[in-house]
């Protein structure tokens, strides 16, 4: 809720280990304030409250005396736009590590190695990553992003509309490591492309206006939607 | 987690003890100031030109006119050139002359005020005595060193208020074949009133809270000045000039210049401030 | 009239008046300097003045001068930048934090004078500091504060608000975030600033005059008290002791201040370079 006004109401949702949930809906129907609520992104918004619970491991992520900042590192968020901080590639890498005190370069190359293999991206930048990140393309720079929030080790991965702004090729390579990277791994992805999340999710939840109105296996979601409104968003009628 | 706390702790006392800083001298200006005006009483304090300290007479009058003299004066000189520095750097010079003129134009600001008087007794007032007549000290030598000490204040803020005008209010009035000039006096000037409005006014501020330049070419005479070329003393130099050798009821006086000084400069503020709050394009009653 | 004619006159005239201006500012300089530079030798610089000025150096006054200014700016720096940290990254806006913006404005317009006042009373009297470096450096220090303090706020807020994001999405605190990414983006153009109130307070006379004496003799603590090179000047030239050495102290005065203000135009210009992405 934004000073009374409920973004989201009345949502029963359930997030699987190791699976691919898209989360798909027009625009305002609050995919983006689920998404900040779970890493509590939107605590930093004035005006904000909720009721209810959200658990995780079968606790209560917004009871008194839990440590924000871990469950941020858990859960790796990834944004609309790439957001390389001005600094090196090498820097941006390290430095959700270092803000959590680790700073042995060993540690910091061998993660950075692996985060990058899993964004795909090792190949382009394993040699200049003392170079200032935004040199990169957009689809670049999107996959370091997701390589950053990687090096964390999180449980999940939350992803809003990274793909928005790129081109096809870029989109592919993101969703081929999304793939991947499920084995270990569980992805929330909010895409406004549904074709996007007919492809790239084992899942899919369809929010409209602020509730969650079916969540189900994506293919079922797709061809034999349970909800009427689910199906005429999928044909297009609104949007 | 905790240390972020401690942190924000810390802070909010460097925060707070700025503030303090700044009351303190605003409370103890006026401390010091006011009952003094209340004593000599408000009328003889300020519409009196009878400034005799060993006497005991605080009129200040003949000084708040050489102030207002001087400051509206430094303002006139100064619109003229900073509105042909700001028009002419945003409208009709190529980018890259004016990037590398702007902060020439701040160089400006940042000569020591001691200087500019030093040139000017130097320099202007021996040809103001020699051409215009008069001591040469005088409030016209005072104006025209002010008003070159405020032209970078008026021109950057008359910069910012001209560049903040629409591109489209500009275009439109050249796709309707207006030369640019005519844009410039008929559009740009008009929507960027308030804002030029309250360049001039912040010029003026900071022209009455100038001091050292004014007392080496203003004079210090403790009349009101009959003209242009007549020697003036403006509250500032007052204060500068007897502080060192004042005390008691003396000393409390200056404050209490203090306090007038104080008053007027927030008032130009808030002035400035309310003038830049209004909307473009307000008509007045007929 | 044709239109493009009273265009050309008009633009003509602004040209004019704006070559007017660099012209008198080429010719501050020029007069100072010309008749200052060939008085500033090794000696000037580096020997104590003699018979009040009219010979020797000016080596106290430029001492006193890195004395009263550098304290002043170490001091009002860190509370200054601090304090803005505080109000843009620690607080919700509201009523207090324009309040105390507006302040800080309005005292940012005082004159020198005023804070001259201040000072005088307050540090060198009631303190029992008496006129010297310290009095000095206190009040200058309260003088650039409102500026520092702007200026710093301006670069804080111009950081986009999706690097604080990513930092906190990362799982940094919220010191970590203004430490490591807010401050480390906006120190070019919180230098600035401090470079900036710097040059001012090197220049300031009226306020210094009154606080921290005009002794000419090289002061050994904090305690004594300091003519500045400003004041210095100033006294030259009103009593008329020594134009030589007058031309030569200001031309040191402004050297310093061109340097400074080329320092901060550099830093500024870094600060564009980033920004622009």
């Amino acid at each position: 809720m934004f000073d009374g006004q409920p973004a989201v109401k009345g949502l029963d949702l359930e997030i699987l280990p190791h699976e691919r949930l898209a989360i798909i809906g027009p625009a305002r129907s609050g995919k983006t304030t689920f998404l900040r609520s779970l890493n509590r992104l939107n605590d930093l918004l004035p005006g904000f409250t909720h009721t209810g619970r959200i658990l995780r491991n079968g606790k209560d992520i917004y009871a008194a005396g839990v440590d924000v900042a871990e469950l941020r590192r858990k859960l790796g968020m990834v944004f609309a736009t790439p957001v390389p901080l001005p600094w090196s590639i090498y820097d941006n890498l390290a430095y959700g590590l270092r803000l959590a005190g680790i700073r042995d370069r060993a540690i910091l190359d061998a993660r950075m190695e692996s985060a990058l293999g899993y964004a795909f991206l090792w190949k382009e930048v394993k040699d200049r990553l003392r170079e200032p990140a935004n040199v990169l393309s957009g689809g670049q720079q999107q996959r370091l992003c997701i390589a950053r929030v990687l090096m964390l080790e999180p449980e999940v991965l939350i992803l809003d509309e990274p793909c928005s702004g790129l081109d096809p090729i870029s989109t592919a390579k993101i969703e081929d490591a999304l793939v991947a990277l499920k084995e270990k791994h569980s992805i929330v992805l909010v895409t406004n492309n549904t074709k996007q999340a007919a492809r790239a999710s084992d899942r899919t939840a369809f929010f409209l206006l602020g509730q969650l109105v079916e969540v189900g296996p994506t293919a079922q979601l797709f061809t034999r939607p349970a909800q009427k409104s689910t199906n005429e968003y999928l044909m297009g009628q609104f949007g | 987690m905790k240390r972020d706390g401690v942190i924000r702790a810390l802070l909010l006392g460097v925060a707070l003890s700025a503030i303090f800083g700044l009351a303190l001298i605003t409370v103890f200006i006026f401390r010091e100031g006011v009952p003094i005006i209340l004593h000599v009483g408000v009328r003889k304090f300020f519409l009196s030109t009878d400034w005799d300290p060993s006497l005991g007479r605080f009129g200040i009058l003949s000084m708040v006119v050489g102030s207002l003299m001087v400051t509206v004066g430094a303002a006139a000189i100064g619109v003229v050139f900073s509105l042909a520095l700001a028009i002419v750097l945003t409208q009709f010079s190529p980018p890259g002359l004016s990037a590398a003129l702007k902060p020439v134009i701040e160089l400006l600001a940042g000569i020591p005020s001691v200087v500019y008087g030093f040139v000017g007794v130097v320099t202007l007032v021996p040809l103001i005595r020699h051409w215009l007549g008069g001591p040469g000290l005088s409030v016209l030598a005072a104006s025209i060193v002010l008003g070159v000490m405020i032209l970078p204040t008026i021109t950057s803020i008359a910069i910012d208020a001209l560049e903040a005008v629409p591109r489209s209010y500009l275009e439109g009035s050249i796709a309707l074949g207006a030369t640019r000039w005519q844009t410039v006096t008929m559009v740009l000037l008009r929507a960027a009133r308030s804002g030029l409005i309250a360049a001039v006014i912040l010029g003026m501020g900071r022209a009455i809270g100038e001091t050292m330049a004014v007392i080496m070419v203003a004079g210090n005479a403790l009349d009101v000045p009959h003209s242009l070329l007549a020697p003036v003393r403006t509250l500032t130099s007052n204060i500068a000039l007897e502080m060192g050798y004042a005390s008691g009821d003396h000393r409390k006086a200056l404050f209490a210049t203090g306090v007038t000084l104080f008053a007027i400069i927030t008032l130009l503020n808030t002035a400035a401030l309310a003038v830049s709050r209004r909307r473009v394009g307000k008509r007045r009653a007929p | 009239m044709k239109p493009m004619v009273r265009q050309r006159l008009a633009v003509g005239f602004m040209w004019m008046l704006t070559g007017i201006t660099f012209a008198v500012l080429l010719f501050i300089l020029a007069f100072i300097l010309v008749h200052g530079l060939p008085h500033i030798t090794w000696a000037f610089l580096t020997q104590s003045p003699a018979s009040m000025g009219r010979q020797g150096g000016i080596f106290p006054m430029i001492v006193g001068t890195v004395l009263v200014s550098g304290l002043a700016v170490l001091l009002a720096a860190p509370i200054g930048v601090g304090t803005a940290v505080y109000l843009s990254e620690y607080t919700r806006e509201g009523r207090l934090t324009s309040a105390i913006r507006f302040g800080s404005d309005c005292l940012a317009g005082v004159p020198s004078i005023i804070f001259g006042l201040f000072g005088f009373v307050f540090f060198a009297i009631t303190l029992g500091m008496g006129l010297s470096v310290l009095s000095g450096a206190l009040t200058l220090a309260l003088m650039v504060l409102p500026t520092i303090i702007r200026t710093s706020e301006e670069a804080i807020r111009r950081v986009p608000n999706s690097y604080r994001e990513v930092s906190l999405g990362l799982g940094g605190t919220r010191w970590q975030t203004v430490f490591y990414v807010v401050l480390r983006s906006a120190l070019p153009g919180i230098s600035t600033g401090i470079v900036l109130s710097l040059g001012r307070s090197i220049s300031e006379t009226a306020a210094v005059m009154l606080t921290a004496g005009s002794g000419m003799r090289l002061p050994r603590s904090l305690f004594d008290s300091s003519r500045t090179l400003a004041l210095h000047f100033y006294l030259l030239s009103r009593e008329g002791i020594s134009m030589p050495n007058a031309y030569a102290t200001a031309s040191v005065l402004i050297i310093a201040i061109l340097a400074l203000n080329f320092l901060a135009y550099a830093l500024m210009r870094k600060f564009a370079v980033k920004a622009s992405r």
